[in-house]
């Protein structure tokens, strides 16, 4: 059973189409992962979903609730932790806890085994002010907020955004617990590494879906060959490298250059004429595409 | 002999008991791409503060383009370019009006500031959305033009604080192109991240670990010492180690 | 789902608590606007010294003399020459001078006798303070005349204030004012806070209703004003002698409809602003300033202009201060008032029930 459904969904800003038709559901149990950059849509889509908002056209519900008609009793059972900080910076740990436990109706001991996990590694802690807390532990403290009245959808809106790369592996852990305990997660990142913690994930830009798939699935739906380039002087191998015919992209990744192979390519012949133009230590071998050379290639469709 | 532009010996800021950089110490060069990791409330943004000249360190010495930083913040000021995340350009201003404040404050001739101006709108391709107003831009222009603006007046020095933040991977390339090609000049870049692939693109990138730095080396070398086959490793073995409570 | 109101009371409670700074503004600006309005700002006549110039010291001049000497607002300099008069008044020694004339008590008699007489008495003020100089003759006046040996040829009578503090007129003024501060800005400011740090969003999702949030918000700072509230009328009775003798019961009666109207103009505010500057800045430009200029605090209504009058009927403030008037310092009791109490209801009523439509459980 689909626990989210979403049909044709558009919203528009004005003059700003925030989303334009979208349509995906999520299974339960899934752990599924909205991938794309600042104005993809993902907050829109977001605050669709737990009714803040009202759909331009189209529809949606959660466990079997529509949006718009049902959103009181949607809202009873979904846990919701926006993009931006969203706790109280004066109240200290403890006192935020217990007032969102409060909200729902409920008390911190009723849901101590689903937060405890993650609660235990700020609990050292609760009686300093949600406001001094760090990147990664406000993070921590919204999530357990957002658990306390143990919701059965989790969603959590660019939960990682401006947090360190090792307190963002850690919260994907703790999702990766809570997918044990059967708590459906929309999840959604700017950071195109982290899609492969998630079960499927959509591909999102400018409020319309590129793709969808497990990340193993949108990673095969890349069609040419890849090739990573590298060379002494890299910016210039970047500017040589694109004048080459058969090179259908050429952008930065990481520590060396992808190349897009185009028709008749030859990995072999592009060597030489970077050579004969100058560059050293040129190095090229075919590589694996990551997610990102995916969505890279659908954006410029 | 590499040039080098910032040169910082055991620099070191307090706040009370509280010591958020503790006595870091190194050089950058002219013309480098300096990346500047460090895990969430390592003191990234206290050191650069005090590199800007916008805050003085309480003890240590050093200097940036040439200037003592614990003396003369406001010519290092004058120096330097910055661009943030959060802040740069002003959403209520066209793209031109923008560039001619900035300008201003950087005392650019007027003769000056219009040849700067048309160079940067036609690198940019923008020179048709010059009377559009910033606020209406998307988020990648943004950024792109916020950067040219930062280095409009030709510093020697220009500090990025994450500079890409939710940017696409594309618009997100496009600035590191704009970066490269700006170093080219002779432009030293310190830059700081959150991306680790990004990490790759610097000449040399420094770690921070609870206020101190606790790596520094290209991101060949760095990978070697740590036995890692990206900056994304390396970066998680040090910062594994923080004892600052984040 | 009833007990967690209470929470939210505790959680708005330390919000309040933990803002030491504001807390302590919100307390202590009434205390300091009373005594600064009562005290040092005064417009009142306070230990005036006046002069005299008597050709001749009858017993009429000299009781005279001696009834301004022996009032407690007055200080007698003394006896000084005719040609002195503008060097006293320059230097600031005396603030006025009792000119009498040569035939002062002749003039007095026939005067008591109904005849007309050329006025026996000169007053000279210096007039660079428009308020003392107004204030000083015309109680300077009553006092040289108002004496059993010799009727006066005119009679003011001071009603209700007959000291002529200034503090009495000010107080309702700065109540209207002070609740709208603190009730109306506060609670706008700290709702519109959650929307800015993005708790709101998190409140909206949870299955708490719309008005639970917005009467948890509104009892804390009703609270607070109560506590000002009382502090105000403390001073008022205890420090600036104001009678009060309308009846307590119904001046804090009127208050409270007051204070809970402030709270739902600040709900409101809360409705539309977006930034905590917003919110501020409308609770304290759009709304103080026609508070202040068309309430009847600083200039009386009739005074107005003819087109600004019908708009000052829309100001709170203007009803509000009305009562206190009238029941703090007229002494006319609450159905004196019933007017003013019903718009203040009327409007109570209006603007809560605009507030609760306008905030609805959605972002947009």
């Amino acid at each position: 059973m689909n626990v989210i459904e979403i049909n044709r969904l558009s919203k528009a800003y004005g003059q700003v189409q925030a989303l334009d038709e979208v349509s995906f559901s999520v299974a339960r149990g899934e752990l599924f992962g909205l991938i794309g950059p600042d104005g993809a849509g993902k907050t829109t889509l977001f605050r669709l979903l737990t009714t803040l908002i009202s759909p331009d056209s189209g529809a949606a519900s959660v466990e079997g609730l529509d949006t718009v008609s049902d959103y009181r009793r949607i809202r009873e059972t979904v846990g919701y932790m926006p993009g931006r900080f969203s706790l109280y910076p004066d109240l200290t740990v403890e006192e935020n806890l217990n007032f969102f436990a409060a909200l729902f109706g409920t008390h911190v001991q009723d849901a101590y085994d689903l937060v405890a996990p993650i609660y235990r590694q700020i609990e050292p802690f609760k009686n300093r002010r949600a406001g001094k807390l760090s990147g990664g532990m406000k993070q921590k403290l919204a999530l357990s907020c957002a658990l306390i009245h143990r919701p059965s959808v989790l969603f959590l809106d660019e939960p990682t955004t401006g947090v360190d790369a090792v307190s963002r592996s850690e919260f994907w852990d703790m999702l990766a617990n809570l997918k044990t305990k059967g708590i459906t997660m929309l999840v959604s990142t700017p950071y195109m590494d982290e899609a492969q913690r998630c079960d499927r994930i959509a591909l999102c830009n400018e409020g319309r879906i590129l793709g969808i798939d497990t990340p193993a699935g949108i990673v095969s739906r890349f069609d040419s060959r890849l090739y990573a380039v590298s060379a002494g002087n890299m910016f210039d191998l970047l500017q040589t490298a694109r004048t080459f015919e058969g090179v259908a992209a050429c952008y930065p990744f990481g520590s060396t250059h992808h190349i897009v192979a185009g028709e008749n390519f030859d990995a072999a012949a592009l060597t030489g004429y970077l050579q004969a133009n100058g560059l050293a230590d040129v190095r090229i071998e075919q590589r694996v595409p990551t997610i990102e050379d995916v969505f890279i290639k659908l954006m410029q469709r | 002999m590499k040039e080098t532009v910032i040169s910082i010996r055991e620099l070191t800021k307090r706040f009370g008991r509280f010591t958020a950089v503790d006595r870091i110490s190194f050089d950058v060069y002219k013309g480098e791409i300096f990346g500047f990791l460090g895990a969430n409330g390592a003191g990234k943004t206290t050191a650069m503060r005090m590199l800007c000249g916008l805050s003085f360190p309480t003890s240590g010495n050093g200097t940036v383009a040439g200037f003592d930083v614990m003396r003369e913040g406001e010519m290092i000021k004058r120096h330097i370019g910055y661009m943030s995340q959060r802040f740069s350009l002003y959403d209520d201003l066209t793209v031109m009006e923008n560039i001619r404040l900035f300008a201003g404050i950087y005392k650019l001739t007027p003769y000056r500031t219009r040849r700067r101006a048309v160079e940067l709108l036609s690198r940019l391709n923008f020179l048709n959305e010059r009377h559009t107003l910033v606020g209406a831009l998307p988020l990648g222009w943004k950024q792109k033009l916020a950067f040219s603006i930062a280095t409009l007046h030709r510093p020697e020095i220009v500090f990025l604080d994450e500079p890409t933040g939710g940017v696409d991977p594309i618009t997100r390339r496009q600035f590191w192109e704009l970066i490269y090609e700006e170093a080219n000049r002779g432009t030293t870049v310190f830059v700081t991240t959150h991306y680790m692939d990004e990490a790759e693109y610097c000449a040399r990138v420094s770690i921070m670990v609870d206020g101190e730095v606790r790596a520094l080396d290209t991101p060949a070398a760095l990978k070697r010492q740590f036995a890692a086959n990206s900056m994304d490793e390396v970066f998680r073995t040090i910062a594994r180690g923080a004892k600052r409570a984040e | 789902m009833n007990t967690n109101i209470a929470h939210f009371i505790r959680k708005e409670s330390l919000h309040i608590l933990r803002d030491k700074r504001t807390l302590l503004i919100v307390l202590l600006q009434p205390a300091v606007m009373l005594l600064l309005f009562g005290f040092a700002i005064s417009t009142e006549v306070n230990d005036v010294r006046v002069a005299a110039v008597a050709p001749h010291r009858t017993e009429g001049v000299t009781e005279a003399i001696d009834r301004v000497a022996h009032n407690p607002n007055f200080t007698f300099y003394g006896y000084i020459r005719q040609n002195e008069i503008d060097d006293v008044l320059r230097r600031g020694d005396v603030t006025a001078v009792v000119v009498f004339a040569d035939d002062y008590d002749r003039a007095m008699i026939q005067a008591a006798q109904g005849q007309t007489v050329t006025p026996p008495i000169q007053i000279v003020v210096d007039a660079s303070n428009t308020n003392i100089a107004g204030t000083a003759s015309a109680y300077l006046q009553n006092i040289l005349l108002g004496t059993a040996s010799a009727q006066s040829l005119f009679e003011t009578r001071l009603l209700y204030n007959p000291q002529m503090k200034s503090a009495y007129n000010f107080v309702p003024g700065i109540m209207g004012i002070i609740f709208i501060l603190v009730c109306a800005m506060m609670t706008s400011v700290s709702i519109v806070r959650e929307k800015e740090v993005g708790t709101m969003e998190v409140l909206l999702v949870s299955p708490v209703r719309p008005t639970k949030i917005i009467l948890a918000k509104m009892i804390p700072y009703f609270a607070i004003s109560c506590v000002t509230l009382a502090i105000i009328l403390l001073i008022s009775r205890f420090v600036l002698d104001i009678p009060m003798s309308g009846g307590i019961g119904g001046i804090v009666f009127v208050s409270l409809v007051y204070l809970a109207l402030a709270l739902a103009l600040g709900l409101l505010i809360s409705t539309f602003a977006r930034t905590q500057i917003a919110a501020w800045m409308v609770s304290a430009v759009v709304m103080l300033m026609p508070m202040i200029m068309l309430s009847g605090m600083l200039f009386p209504i009739e005074n107005l202009p003819l087109v600004l009058q019908p708009l000052t009927c829309a100001v709170p403030a203007r009803w509000y201060i009305s009562v206190m008037r009238k029941m703090m310092i007229e002494g006319l009791p609450l159905d004196a008032v019933l007017l003013e109490l019903s718009v203040l209801c009327f409007m109570l009523l209006a603007v809560l029930g605009l507030a609760f439509k306008k905030f609805n459980d959605k972002l947009e």
